[in-house]
Formats: structure tokens, C-alpha cells, sequence
């Protein structure tokens, strides 16, 4: 406990158990850490989590051993995937017992090794102390991620000295944070002589906290910029330099761009399959300088040209400065026929939807409408599906860190708790989970925590009655066979949301027609004293368009369905 | 692909080569040879590897492995400027009548016998696998009645040390 305030801990997020109790007692008269009492250790680790990503600061959960330990799997394999600094602490037998299949025994150094950045079962009380200064300083450097610390019973009990700060041992990590400045040379030579450039924005710059350096680089050089789903808020939606996010759902524009460029510059991105799609026909003409924190990043999926190992913030700034001076002396290349060719498919396949054929109401609208109707300043997250889609797409994000979802691991269930961590981060702001009806059944008990504990989060759900993204590749790829989608939360209300709602100690609210909308999101946005769910019932056969379909080449993508935009015309 | 050694210098701390192996078969390498042992300093092991894989791979568990937090350090040690030994030791089939030709062969391959019955000898034989293979082909024709090898041991030839270098 003294370590955790030590390190500048503020909140942990957990349940208590048997072996986690020595840890607890001294929790009750802590008054520099809050501890949340989540309802399942898994909204725990989200909590953290989203907490992380909104504040930039070291997410915390905590849980007893066996299977509170267990149940943090799902929330550590996100964060890792996402590259999110977590600690989590787990009780664990005591050390005689471990081995022995003891009550509420489970390796969970074992089971999270593939999973986590690095963990750790402490045997000794006196290393207690470095065991959590090492785990915080880990999770947040280098390219972030969680740390698990699994400390047996018996040694949360043992008596101690605590003596503060404690020596670090960790000759085996040295992370690179200063880039190379040969490589950064080398790439202002490519950036400056580049006809098609694209800057393709990853998650890493607004880890790196990068997001001012970026938009000097733009504009200093005029590049157009995709930012993919981890990175939407880099870079403001409403500049006109920006393409908006690339990728199987991302925009026309900003597929393409990447399509044709010459160059891409690759900064904090990890080349995804998401984003890339079949990978020998991704950005087939284009040179690469990948520039990320990680090594093994680079050249992982695609060869780098150049490659630039370092910290994106120092990266950004040594290339304007290097940019800056090979312009000096290079002749400029002009990219207005550049523009002109991504202004012009910019407009024709602009981001939109349709209204459902049947009169149902249109998810799409209920988004963009939160996202217009909600302060500038707000923080949405979401679950994994269709919605989150929308999400990405129908939101206009400005501001770094306003929008906070599970990328990589594709979580579902990830809303209703990081939505809990991110308030507890940010109480002062308006915190939109933007949900689906099937993630919101996974994870929605912690809706009772954020009563209780004073955390007036605000969750849409955007209830089509069904698993909407399987909905929509069965529609597409399997015949219009429905297997196992329908949820039943049309046909037969069950649950009733609204209800639902209220029995958790949030207000409940309703709309299923476009009048309602405007009205509903106002009620939500003026109830502060508890949480607000929204049922926001809305068609089932809507579907998240643009699409590159698994498997085959960014230059298939669909505009909508049916409508293939002409790559191999000539520029 | 081609076979490759790798000399891994990790902290002495429990669960190490459970995170070593585990990385390697989560990528999907094969491990053709491991062995742990400790070094002149007391906190570091070092694990010999020996894995057969494409290039390009190989810079991917390489990097992979140097993200592990108790991996110190990673040298890959080329054959022709490495010394690379193996340890094997053989229970052959020999009774009077053949005892004196496995002597013989024995005797080649600079191996010792370690262990003598009236039906068997145990040979202790030390070398590249190259050599250890050329052995074991000699003998099979007088019946292997259980053969155990030791993982492969590396050092790079010179003056120059790893671990020296990764202590500083």
C-alpha cells in the first residue's frame, strides 16, 4: 500500500478476496488512493484501462487470487494489444502452498506471460517495494503495456522496513527514446522528394503525447493524414489535411491515398491487418520510414525503408527540424496534382449512410448526433461491432484522447467499464460510451459500481436486436443465413434496457424514432447525479460502410455495397 | 532456411526459460537445441540456442526476445567464428565379438568409453553435431540401445567476451 502511494497512485480499481486481504486492510485508512469496488474483475481491468488512456497516467486494478486473478486475462490481453500502461496486483497462496492445487490457486504468472508487457510473483516482503516501482516504470515507458504483480499472502503479511524510492534492477531494459539522427536525415530527404507522401498516424502519437508536433509536420509540409481507429483525435477531423481513418472501414480517401502514395511515413502505427488488408497488394508503389518506439515493429509486417526507432514526440520534432534544412537545399515538389487527386475522391465517396428502407431509425444518425449535441470537450469510448465503427466514423474527433476503444484485441464488453475508469480520470468532463446491444450485456453490472461510487457516466446503446457485425457479414458473406445473431432484444425486449437501467441506478431513457433523438441526448446530457442509459432502438440491417472485405486487397474496397471505386484508373 | 545460433545472456530469475521457450513456439519457431548454465557472474544465465529459420524471421523473435525484460543480451554466433560443442553419450550393443571394432571407432572419434558390461559400453563423445552425427551412423549397425544428448553449447573465438560487455 505505502508503494502505491509512493509511485502516485490515485485510484485502483478491484474486489477483495482471500489472499488480497493483508493488502487491503490498509487500503481503509489510505487517503491518497481511491479504491473503486468494481462487480467483476474484469470491468476492474477495463477500468483501468480506460482510465490510462484518458489521463496518460498508469492504470491500476487489483484482485485476489485464483479466479479474481483470472478473471483479469481478457482485460490485460486488450491492454497489451493496445499498448495501454496498466499495473495489475493479484494475491496469491502462500508460498508454502503454491504448487499444491491449493483453494483459489492459479498460475497467473503463468497465464499472462504471452499476454503481458512483463510480471512478477514476489518472494520476499522487502522487494515489495522495487516489485511496484519496477512494474509502474515498465508499463510506462518504452512502448507501454501492462505488468502484472502476483504477491503471495504470506508475504503481504510478513513485517517489513519500507524504504522509498527503492533501486531499480533492470539491466535487460533500456528502451530507445533518442531516433538516430542519420535515419531522421534520411527520411526528410524522402519526405521532401516525395510526389504522393502520406502520413499514416498509429495509436503511438498520442501515447507519445505527439499530437502538437504532428500537426506542425503537416502543415509544415502539406502531407495529407490518416489516423487509424487507435489514433483518431491526433489529428483534428475538421483540418482540411486530414483523410480521415484508412483501413478495412475507413474512408475512401484515405484507402486510397495510402493506395497510390509514394512515401508513406509510418508514425506510432504498427501496420495492422485491419489497416493494411492483403498485405502484398497494400501501398504496392510506396517507400516506407516506419518510425515507432518498439523495434520489433518495424519491418514486422512491411519492409521499412527507413527505419526510425525512438519516442514519436522526439521523432516529429527532429524531422521538422530536418526537413526543414533538406528543403533548403532540394528543389520543392509540388503536391497540388496530389491533392487535386485526393480532393477529388474526397468528394465523390464522402462518409455517409442511408436511411433504413423500413422506417426504422438510423444508428448512424443517433452517433453523429451525440457527437454534435455533446460538449467539444467530451471523451467517448465504445464496445467492438458495428457501433464502434460508427463511432470512428461519425464522431468528429479534435482533441487528443477523446476517444478510447479496444483496436487490437477487438474486446467486446469493453465500453460500460473503461467509461468507469475514464470518468474516475476525468471526472469534470462528459464521458459517452457508445455501446452495442450485445457488448452491452457482457460488462453492463458495472453500471451499479458507477452508481454507487458517484461516476455519472453516460452509455448509448445502440440496440438493432442483434450481434450486428456477424449480422452484417452474414448478409454479405454467408448467404443472408442468420446464424445465432438475433438477441432477442427486439422481439422480446429482453432485457428491457430501460429498466435494466434503473434497476442499476442510472436514469433510463428511450427514443426509437429521429424526433426523440435531439430531445433524448439533451435529457441524457443534463443528468449529472447518476448514470444515463439510453436504449436507442434503431434498425437492424444497417450496415458499416465503406468495407474492404477480409482477405482481399485495400483497392477492392467498397463505397457501398456494389459500388467499387475505379483504382486502376491512371493518375 | 539455415540453422542458427543464438546466445542469450538473461537474469537468473525463476520462470526465464518459460518465457524464452514460450516465445519462440507462440511465433511458431521450432527450437532444435537449448541449453541453460550459469556464466562467471552469479545473476546472469546463458542460454545457447539453436533454431533453423529464414532470415527474416529470425530479426523478428531476435527483437521479440530482446523485449523480454530479463533478456540482457542476444549474439548470434556464426560457425566459422564460434567454437560449438555438444555433448552425447551412447549405450551401444557390444559383446565380445564386436567390442574391438566399436573400440576402434571409439578411438576415430576421439570419444571415450565411460562405462563397461559383458552386452553394452557407454561412450561419452563430445563435438559439433556434425561430428556427433558421423558417430552415431558408425555405430548403429552394432544396435544404439539409448542414446541422450546435451543441448548445444556455444563461445565466440578471440579475446572478446559478451558477457563483459553487457555487465557494463
Amino acid at each position: 500500500m505505502r508503494s502505491l502511494e509512493a509511485v502516485g497512485c490515485e485510484v485502483v480499481f478491484g474486489i477483495p478476496g482471500g489472499t488480497i486481504l493483508p493488502a487491503y486492510d490498509p487500503l481503509l485508512d489510505s487517503t491518497k488512493v481511491r479504491h473503486i469496488l468494481v462487480r467483476h474483475e474484469q470491468g476492474a481491468g477495463h477500468a483501468a484501462t480506460g482510465y490510462a488512456q484518458a489521463t496518460g497516467k498508469v492504470g491500476v486494478c487489483m484482485a485476489t487470487s485464483g479466479p479474481g486473478a483470472t478473471n483479469l486475462v481478457t482485460p490485460l490481453a486488450d491492454a497489451n494489444m493496445d499498448s495501454v500502461p496498466v499495473v495489475a496486483i493479484t494475491g496469491q497462496q502462500s508460498r508454502p502452498l503454491i504448487g499444491t492445487d491449493a483453494f483459489q490457486e492459479a498460475d497467473i504468472c503463468g497465464i499472462t506471460m504471452p499476454i503481458t508487457k512483463h510480471n512478477v510473483l514476489v518472494t520476499d516482503a522487502a522487494e515489495i517495494p522495487r516489485a511496484i516501482a519496477e512494474a509502474f516504470h515498465i508499463a510506462a515507458t518504452g512502448r507501454p503495456g501492462p505488468v502484472l504483480v502476483d504477491i503471495p499472502k504470506d508475504v503481504l503479511q510478513e513485517q517489513t522496513s519500507f524504504s522509498w524510492p527503492p533501486e531499480m534492477r533492470l539491466p535487460g531494459y533500456r528502451p530507445t527514446t533518442r531516433p538516430h539522427g542519420k535515419q531522421v536525415r534520411e527520411a526528410a530527404k524522402l519526405i521532401v522528394n516525395a510526389r504522393k507522401p502520406v502520413l499514416y498516424v498509429g495509436g503511438g502519437v498520442i501515447k507519445a503525447d505527439a499530437h502538437a508536433e504532428l500537426l506542425r509536420l503537416a502543415e509544415e509540409t502539406n502531407i495529407p493524414v490518416v489516423t487509424t481507429l487507435m489514433a483518431r483525435g491526433a489529428f483534428p477531423d475538421s483540418h482540411r489535411q486530414h483523410l480521415g481513418m484508412p483501413g478495412m472501414h475507413g474512408t475512401v480517401a484515405a484507402v486510397a491515398a495510402m493506395q497510390k502514395a509514394d512515401l508513406l511515413v509510418a508514425l506510432g502505427a504498427r501496420f495492422d491487418d485491419r489497416v493494411t488488408g492483403q498485405l502484398s497488394s497494400f501501398a504496392p508503389d510506396a517507400q516506407v520510414i516506419h518510425a515507432d518506439i518498439d523495434p520489433a515493429e518495424i519491418s514486422k509486417n512491411r519492409r521499412a525503408d527507413v527505419p526510425i526507432v525512438g519516442d514519436c514526440k522526439e521523432i516529429i520534432t527532429e524531422l521538422i527540424d530536418a526537413v526543414r534544412a533538406e528543403r533548403e537545399t532540394a528543389k520543392a515538389v509540388d503536391l497540388a496534382p496530389w491533392w487535386e487527386t485526393l480532393d477529388s475522391i474526397r468528394e465523390t465517396f464522402p462518409l455517409g449512410y442511408n436511411w433504413p428502407d423500413d422506417g426504422t431509425l438510423s444508428p448512424q444518425y443517433v452517433i453523429e448526433r451525440i457527437g454534435q449535441l455533446s460538449p467539444s470537450d467530451t471523451i467517448y469510448t465504445a464496445g467492438v461491432g458495428q457501433h464502434q465503427m460508427w463511432a470512428a466514423q461519425f464522431v468528429k474527433y479534435e482533441h487528443p484522447r477523446t476517444w478510447i476503444n479496444s483496436g487490437g484485441l477487438g474486446t467486446m464488453g469493453f465500453a460500460v467499464p473503461a467509461a468507469m475508469g475514464i470518468k474516475a480520470g476525468e471526472p469534470g468532463r462528459t464521458v459517452w460510451a457508445i455501446d452495442g446491444d450485445g457488448c452491452f450485456q457482457m460488462t453492463n453490472q458495472e453500471l451499479a459500481t458507477c452508481a454507487i461510487e458517484g461516476l455519472p457516466v453516460k452509455i448509448a446503446v445502440i440496440n438493432n436486436g442483434n450481434l450486428g457485425m456477424v449480422r452484417q457479414w452474414q448478409t454479405l458473406f454467408y448467404g443472408e443465413r442468420y446464424s445465432n445473431t438475433d438477441l432477442g432484444t427486439h422481439k422480446h425486449r429482453i432485457p428491457d434496457f430501460k429498466l435494466l437501467a434503473e434497476a442499476l441506478g442510472c436514469a433510463g431513457l428511450r427514443a426509437e424514432s429521429r424526433e426523440e433523438v435531439d430531445d433524448v441526448i439533451g435529457k441524457a446530457l443534463e443528468i449529472n447525479d447518476r448514470p444515463v442509459v439510453v436504449d436507442f432502438v434503431v434498425g437492424k440491417d444497417a450496415q458499416v460502410w465503406p468495407m474492404v472485405a477480409a482477405g482481399t486487397g485495400n483497392s477492392e474496397i467498397m463505397a457501398a455495397r456494389g459500388i467499387r471505386p475505379l483504382f486502376d484508373e491512371d493518375i | 532456411m539455415t540453422r542458427h545460433t543464438l546466445s542469450v545472456l538473461v537474469e537468473d530469475k525463476p520462470g526465464v526459460l518459460a518465457r524464452v521457450a514460450g516465445l519462440f513456439s507462440r511465433r511458431g519457431f521450432n527450437i532444435e537445441s537449448l541449453a541453460v548454465g550459469r556464466t562467471e557472474y552469479p545473476d546472469i544465465s546463458r542460454m545457447t540456442i539453436v533454431v533453423s529459420v529464414d532470415e527474416l524471421p529470425l530479426e523478428q523473435v531476435t527483437k521479440q526476445l530482446n523485449k523480454l525484460i530479463n533478456v540482457i543480451k542476444i549474439v548470434e554466433l556464426e560457425p566459422t567464428a564460434s567454437v560449438q560443442r555438444q555433448l552425447v553419450l551412447i549405450k551401444v550393443r557390444a559383446d565380445a565379438t564386436v567390442r574391438s571394432q566399436v573400440l576402434e571407432t571409439v578411438q576415430l572419434f576421439r570419444a571415450k568409453v565411460v562405462d563397461v558390461s559383458p552386452e553394452a559400453v557407454t561412450i561419452e563423445a563430445t563435438g559439433t553435431s556434425e561430428k556427433l552425427d558421423a558417430l552415431l551412423r558408425m555405430l548403429e549397425p552394432y544396435g544404439l540401445r539409448e542414446i541422450v544428448q546435451s543441448g548445444m553449447v556455444a563461445i565466440g573465438r578471440g579475446a572478446r567476451s559478451i558477457t563483459a560487455t553487457a555487465v557494463r
